[in-house]
């Protein structure tokens, strides 16, 4: 009892820990955003058009509260951005919340699908690598992963581009073809140019991902064959197959899912050079057409959801963790 | 390792690198000895450009617009004076590829140098320090490792373009870009050197430095400084490549350095614009030297890791 109750103590000091500290960082995010949006330029004059009255203007200023404190204006802000209130894009003139969750779903539908070809191709290469390490096509495949590190996002995806799009003429090279109506969301699953559409850019994001879980998934797997239960497997005579994936599989993929996890946060980020590559029109995109176009609440709007995206998932890992593996609690409780 | 050539002074130098561990193992290693050819090859063509380079792409009088969008040399329309083809002004590919990797390369040490300094110099402060403000830098690092190295680089550069006025831009772009790129590889340098800093530190030569009375300043600089350069070497190595990528994708994406004064990743950009008109070459070629030169410096970093790793000899 005392110990159960020491652990969930320790657990709940470790999450608030954590909560605070990811606080802290959406309120600098927050901050540095709101700061961009205040100082950058005059809010006023990228709102209005040439013909509007010095008095218009200042009516303006105090009715939406540029007037006020600093404090008193970034709580707004604050207050704001929680609701997913962004204010108007200066270059669309829309909402920025409408423009976002127009492009949000072009974005999610790339990112999962690459997450998952990632996994779905990274995890029998390592596990093949690991098993047959001097075979002829394991140091094929290594070799391949580490052009696949040393060739930049982008330049994937122009390769792809030169080959199926403009020499074989087999895929389409930019946008995200035909796409379904579903309430607000969009989907590019449902016909067949959007399908392929979707095979360039999601190939494209996935390879990075996938050379990282392949080289994840060989040391883990290469780690656990060592150990002792593998042997005793061996000893006692269990399949190969047995052996391979049922023993030692299964024990190399806490560190593949958590580190996989963790990716998912940067599968987004790079989406922003894929989507720029094959002009899929996702929140990257319009991320750097904002960029561009100093269209600054449309940048703030990107800044603060990125950042809450990777704390969000930052702590979930943060909390598997604990949850997962139980030598890290006995040890951080004992400790 | 013995030292049977001590006679005198350059050629014992010389003697001891060639009888040298490192210098075995790089010989054994002929990966390794293209990579560093390839390498100093590239390093050698971006510091004497102008002398290399068979035209000099920024001068408008050498330009003729006849030249224009010419396939590489062995093609059917090649012209033998443009080796790798000239893109649509007529420029010369292999000249502007030359002048793009100097500019590349620029930033690139730059952001290295940038990065290991503030990275060196906050983790041998955090370690030999402690307490606070050890806490304090390392829950940065954390934070700031949770996200993407392009990541960061590219909202900092993007940041800083908004902010700063549209007339100064191309003038400062270059230096925007080596400190965002700069800022964004800090963290793996103070992590190394603080862990080696707090074995250093109580080491006995340092508390006998201690003991005579030397400020904290000189012995973190003349004495725990070269003993922990090691470990940092290999990873400015490895992160002169990633350097150089960053450069490039966020030139490629609009962001990086000016059109102007264009580098790799510019040239692939624009030359992207091309592709769909069949004149593959504007970004082909650029793209593959990209490709080397980040290839040859990742082998070199690999090799430089295993060398001076002695769990490994």
């Amino acid at each position: 009892m005392e110990f159960l109750f020491g652990f969930s103590n320790f657990m709940l000091t470790f999450i608030a820990q954590r909560l605070l500290q990811s606080v802290i960082v959406m309120l600098t995010v927050a901050l540095i955003a709101f700061s961009l949006f205040r100082y950058v330029g005059d809010p006023i004059n990228n709102m209005v058009g040439q013909d509007t009255t010095i008095e218009e203007r200042v009516e303006l200023r105090e009715r939406l509260g540029l007037n006020d404190p600093f404090v008193v204006q970034f709580g707004r802000f604050a207050i704001n951005a929680v609701q997913g209130e962004f204010g108007f894009s200066y270059q669309h003139r829309r909402p920025v919340s409408e423009l976002i969750a127009e492009r949000l779903p072009a974005t999610l539908e790339l990112s999962l699908v690459s997450a998952i070809l990632a996994l779905v191709v990274g995890i029998p290469m390592g596990v093949y690598t690991a098993i047959r390490r001097d075979g002829l096509l394991s140091r094929g495949f290594m070799t391949l992963s580490l052009i696949g590190v040393s060739l930049p996002t982008f330049l994937i995806g122009i390769l792809l581009i030169l080959f199926f799009g403009v020499i074989l003429r087999w895929l389409p090279t930019f946008g995200r073809g035909e796409v379904v109506q579903l309430g607000w969301w969009t989907t590019g699953f449902l016909t067949s140019s959007g399908l392929k559409s979707l095979i360039m850019p999601a190939i494209t994001l996935a390879l990075f991902q996938m050379t990282l879980i392949m080289r994840l998934v060989r040391a883990e797997m290469l780690e656990v064959l060592r150990t002792d239960f593998v042997k005793f497997g061996r000893a006692r005579g269990l399949p190969d197959r047995f052996v391979y994936f049922k023993i030692a599989l299964k024990n190399t993929l806490v560190p593949v899912i958590t580190i996989t996890g963790l990716q998912l946060g940067s599968i987004i980020a790079f989406a922003i050079i894929t989507e720029s590559v094959f002009q899929w029109p996702g929140m990257g995109l319009l991320f750097i057409q904002a960029i561009g176009e100093v269209d600054i609440p449309v940048m703030a709007a990107y800044l603060v959801m990125i950042a809450f995206f990777f704390v969000v998932i930052n702590l979930i890992v943060d909390v598997l963790y604990f949850v997962v593996d139980p030598r890290l609690r006995v040890d951080s409780a004992s400790g | 390792m013995s030292n049977t050539n001590q006679s005198s002074g350059t050629s014992s130098w010389l003697a001891r690198v060639l009888d040298s561990d490192i210098f075995y193992s790089f010989v054994r290693s002929p990966v390794t000895v293209v990579s560093a050819i390839l390498t100093l090859i590239f390093f050698l063509a971006a510091l004497f450009a102008p002398l290399v380079a068979p035209h000099n792409p920024f001068d408008l009088a050498s330009i003729d617009i006849m030249d224009a969008s010419l396939p590489p040399a062995w093609e059917a329309d090649g012209d033998p004076r443009f080796l790798l083809g000239t893109d649509d002004q007529g420029r010369d590919i292999l000249s502007t590829i030359i002048f793009g990797a100097r500019i590349s390369l620029i930033v690139g040490f730059a952001s290295v140098i940038f990065s290991l300094v503030m990275g060196v110099g906050l983790g041998l402060i955090s370690g030999y320090v402690g307490g606070t403000l050890d806490a304090f830098i390392m829950r940065i690092a954390d934070i700031q490792l949770s996200f993407p190295a392009i990541l960061i680089a590219l909202l900092i550069d993007g940041v800083a373009r908004s902010v700063l006025p549209r007339e100064l831009h191309d003038d400062v772009a270059i230096y925007v870009l080596v400190f965002a790129i700069g800022i964004s590889g800090w963290v793996q340098y103070a992590r190394t050197v603080r862990g080696s800093t707090l074995v250093e530190k109580d080491r006995e030569y340092v508390q006998a430095a201690r003991v005579i009375g030397i400020g904290p300043g000189i012995i973190l600089l003349r004495h725990i400084l070269p003993n922990v350069m090691g470990p940092v070497l290999v990873i400015a190595t490895i992160h002169l490549a990633i350097a150089v990528i960053t450069e490039a994708t966020l030139s490629f994406l609009g962001v990086g350095v000016p059109p102007t004064t264009p580098s790799l990743g510019t040239l692939i950009r624009v030359g992207n614009d091309f592709l769909f008109s069949g004149e593959w070459w504007i970004t082909i070629f650029p793209g593959i030297a990209l490709v080397l030169l980040v290839l040859a410096i990742n082998l070199l970093g690999d090799w430089l890791r295993d060398a001076l790793n002695p769990k490994l000899r």
